[in-house]
């Protein structure tokens, strides 16, 4: 695959890691915000073929695990009623709830549908008009653009059997609520690729100077990662600290306009819960008062909702990266990719499912003994 | 509402997890099972165990749990003892014989490259093969929806016994049911087989041994890709079509060329991963892989960048992979590449004696990666 | 987060009230979004994220940034390392 391919060579990958040894002189503390880039370290070994000093702090930046309780209990109970076509992303319906998830939901009888676009949310909705078609619109700003498109679509074809349940994060209060915590350890970031090509990265240039932290924009395959850490260690060891874009092929410092437009123009920046961190001011997307009626929040009542949280679970300091999965009592033991505690053992892009994946950790091979029978299914 | 209707409707009506009945409140969740003393601290996670989910007939890791807790136990009475395998062989006087079974439960009935009727065949058929067994017959049975066209019942019957004859296999027995409208996906099929293993034939999955090379028959993620591609929601356009095929001949040409053959699995559902995991944990050895000799087709690869889908998890319907000894392997490469579809066969690992039950693959900047099985449904992702 | 991957834009669809494309993301095609990427023309490439074009892919920044990561200078990494290996299979010396 073109622009895929070349960023997986792996003599020039050896050679980036070698750079790397060869220009580290102390230890360091990186923090990669976005989940995809996370996977990547760990699937691909990246972060253990460090130097030994140099430790890659995960972040936040898994829209999934971040998505409060709240927000899936309230689709839970929007996507129980029987007068609804509940539509999500492929990544939320395995995320535990309070006491249930939207694949189990789905399994009893409920209308859950996995769409690849929100544009095929709003193509069930037009193609069912006796229904009520709720999407699930969670993501980063990466997402917003889509999201946003969808919902300017519905108000312009003037649907109202479609509504969206909204739990946008943004990136930059998260850094920021990361770096104001007294046990904030991160010495630069690596910033998410995608959300920048959408944002570009002029949010960030105030937190580098504010925090004296290098922040790099950085994508997604092996050799951007290699080379965004990089990058970040020759900052540090030269006590520089702006800015700076690995991705260039796909991110320009103003980002996309357009995308940024229609996303304003739909959402205004509110304050919003990160599970397991807490409420961050000025950190979510919410609906416009022009586009409340498509609030599934406000259509739906969705009643007294309780969360609770699993006791074992310390996803909270996962996210803000104090701990790892390995701190974890409940990792491997009784919270498994089969049986997840919380979200990121669920999300493919959470730190404990790509520990868990990679078999970190782990203290027996995770397979079963075998059964005295003729195989099953196929 | 039938007898047979209402079983179906339970059947479908499968879910997980406690129906709530209003709002959760703090604390341990008093649902689950009495309270394990040794966990007292940390409550039951979200009971998965109370009920059948659709990942659980993936083939992945789910899927060896519902055979390790629930239906192994059930059954263990009146089961024979011995390692699980793709077909089971039984003794009858002197000679033995393979069994099995596979129900088909694809929607749509047709897909790029084939229909159920050939996936029914060809898959009962390849499980004989996979014990190194020549197939004989097959009995095919069919649960029908009501209301399934005429038309489409005939066509894939018709593509039953065109498949059957390219086998080289006669279907000699059989069984039709109806049931009501929203119970059966429009056709659900099973078919059974019985094939003869040759003397000095033993493959199973627990004979694999360290130093012995891993062989893959050729590429991957084909069927499972062609699947998906058509599937609601997700429709996107490729040139590929399912690799379903009989692999009986193929499996000849390996048994001839090398007698010793130790292990041979068609990696379906779950993938080649799936497939890998479970013969290492039968033979309790690991395996080491080169990422770089695994064959996948670029379409595959697109679509499973595009999906955020493990070309290892994609299902295959006319693939094997084959454990030999290393001094046959060469032999083993050239003799399945003189068959048709054994045209791509390619080593891609070897067997070790190191992390036993563990899948490996040298990643790119040179450090090993745990290749697990998948764990339930293989669902797209936009993270 | 976000899964997005370069892929061809072949084929521009006018048509609706949305501006659609037909990508190839290597063997690969489906509809996308350029809504956001209205410059974008047939056979350049776009960043696709969830059915949307985000990014307008810059070839010659691709191009630049593979030269210079090729060109990462061997003789100073083999002066600290000793010898690079030759092959794909060998693994990384240790610093």
């Amino acid at each position: 695959m073109k622009y895929v391919d070349e960023y997986r060579d792996s003599l020039v990958a050896r050679k980036l890691v070698a750079e790397i040894h060869r220009i580290t002189t102390r230890p360091w503390a990186l923090m990669e915000v976005c989940g995809g880039q996370t996977h990547t370290l760990v699937k691909q070994g990246i972060d253990e073929a460090l130097p030994a000093g140099v430790r890659m702090i995960h972040g936040p930046g898994c829209p999934v695990c971040v998505t409060p309780l709240e927000q899936i209990d309230k689709a839970l109970a929007i996507a129980a009623r029987p007068d609804v076509i509940f539509t999500s992303y492929g990544d939320m319906l395995r995320v535990p709830g309070s006491s249930t998830d939207l694949l189990s939901l789905k399994a009893r009888g409920a209308d859950v549908r996995i769409v690849y676009s929100p544009l095929d949310a709003l193509k069930i909705a037009v193609a069912n008009q006796d229904r009520q078609v709720v999407f699930f619109a969670i993501g980063f700003e990466t997402t917003a653009p889509a999201n946003a498109m969808a919902v300017s679509r519905a108000a312009a074809l003037g649907l109202d059997n479609f509504a969206v349940l909204v739990s946008h994060v943004l990136v930059p209060p998260a850094m920021t609520a990361i770096l104001e915590s007294p046990t904030c350890q991160v010495q630069a970031f690596l910033a998410a690729g995608h959300v920048c090509a959408v944002m570009g990265w002029t949010e960030y240039e105030p937190i580098a100077e504010r925090y004296h932290v290098p922040i790099v924009v950085t994508g997604f395959e092996p050799l951007d990662l290699l080379e965004g850490i990089l990058m970040a260690i020759r900052q540090l060891e030269e006590g520089r600290a702006v800015v700076e874009n690995q991705y260039a092929r796909a991110v320009t410092r103003g980002g996309n306009l357009a995308a940024q437009e229609t996303v304003l123009r739909v959402f205004e920046v509110g304050e919003r819960t990160w599970r397991g961190i807490g409420t961050i001011p000025a950190s979510g997307y919410h609906l416009r008062p022009e586009f409340a009626k498509f609030d599934a929040e406000a259509r739906f009542d969705v009643g007294d909702i309780h969360t609770r949280e699993h006791p074992a679970c310390i996803a909270g300091e996962i996210l803000q990266g104090t701990k790892t999965p390995l701190d974890c009592t409940a990792y491997g033991v009784l919270c498994n990719p089969q049986k997840p505690l919380g979200a990121p053992m669920v999300s493919a892009e959470g730190v404990c499912s790509a520990y868990h994946a990679a078999g970190r950790g782990l203290a027996a091979p995770t397979a079963f003994p075998l059964y005295d029978l003729a195989k099953v299914d196929r | 509402m039938t007898e047979r209707r209402a079983a179906a409707d339970a059947i479908a009506q499968l879910e997980v997890g406690p129906a709530s009945a209003g709002p959760a409140t703090t604390g341990p969740d008093t649902a689950g099972a009495a309270p394990d003393p040794a966990n007292l601290a940390c409550p039951a996670p979200i009971p998965e165990r109370a009920r059948v989910l659709l990942g659980h007939g993936s083939g992945g890791r789910l899927s060896a749990a519902l055979m390790h807790d629930v239906i192994g136990p059930a059954l263990a009475a009146a089961a024979p003892a011995g390692p699980l395998n793709d077909a089971a062989i039984v003794d009858v006087g002197g000679r033995r014989l393979a069994f099995t079974t596979d129900s088909f439960v694809v929607s749509p009935l047709e897909f790029p490259g084939g229909d159920i009727g050939e996936l029914a065949v060809f898959g009962t058929v390849n499980d004989l093969a996979m014990m190194g067994a020549q197939p004989l017959a097959l009995s095919l049975a069919y649960v029908i929806e009501e209301g399934l066209p005429i038309d489409d019942l005939r066509k894939v019957t018709e593509s039953v016994a065109r498949a059957a004859t390219r086998a080289g296999v006669k279907v000699v027995t059989g069984d039709t049911k109806v049931v009501g409208r929203g119970a059966a996906d429009g056709l659900f099929v099973n078919t059974s087989g019985i094939g003869l293993v040759a003397p000095g034939v033993a493959v199973a999955a627990d004979r694999a041994a360290a130093g012995d090379v891993v062989i893959l028959s050729g590429p991957i993620g084909l069927h499972g890709i062609a699947v998906m591609s058509i599937r609601e929601g997700l429709d996107f356009e490729v040139e590929i079509e399912s690799d379903t095929q009989p692999l009986n001949a193929l499996v000849a040409a390996i048994v001839a060329a090398c007698p010793e053959v130790r292990v041979l699995r068609d990696p379906t559902r779950g993938g080649l991963a799936s497939a890998l995991n479970e013969i290492a944990a039968a033979s309790r050895v690991g395996i080491e892989l080169r990422e770089e000799t695994i064959p996948i087709p670029g379409p595959v690869r697109a679509a499973c960048e595009m999906l955020g889908l493990d070309p290892l998890h994609v299902a295959n319907e006319g693939k094997l992979v084959a454990i030999v000894p290393a001094h046959a392997a060469a032999a083993v490469v050239a003799a399945m590449r003189a068959v048709d579809a054994g045209a791509g066969a390619v080593e891609i690992g070897r067997v070790v004696a190191d992390h036993p039950a563990m899948v490996t693959m040298k990643t790119i900047v040179g450090s090993q990666r745990i290749v697990d099985m998948l764990v339930g449904e293989q669902l797209p992702r936009i993270c | 987060m976000c899964l997005g991957i370069p892929g061809k834009v072949i084929e521009i669809r006018d048509g609706g009230p949305l501006r659609m494309a037909l990508v190839d993301f290597g063997g690969a095609r489906k509809e996308a979004c350029l809504a956001y990427v209205p410059e974008v023309q047939v056979g350049e490439y776009v960043i696709v994220h969830v059915g949307f074009a985000i990014s307008r892919l810059d070839e010659e920044e691709a191009l630049r940034t593979l030269e210079m990561l090729r060109t990462l200078d061997e003789l100073m990494v083999q002066q600290e390392l000793g010898a690079m290996p030759a092959d794909a299979d060998a693994g990384v010396a240790a610093p």
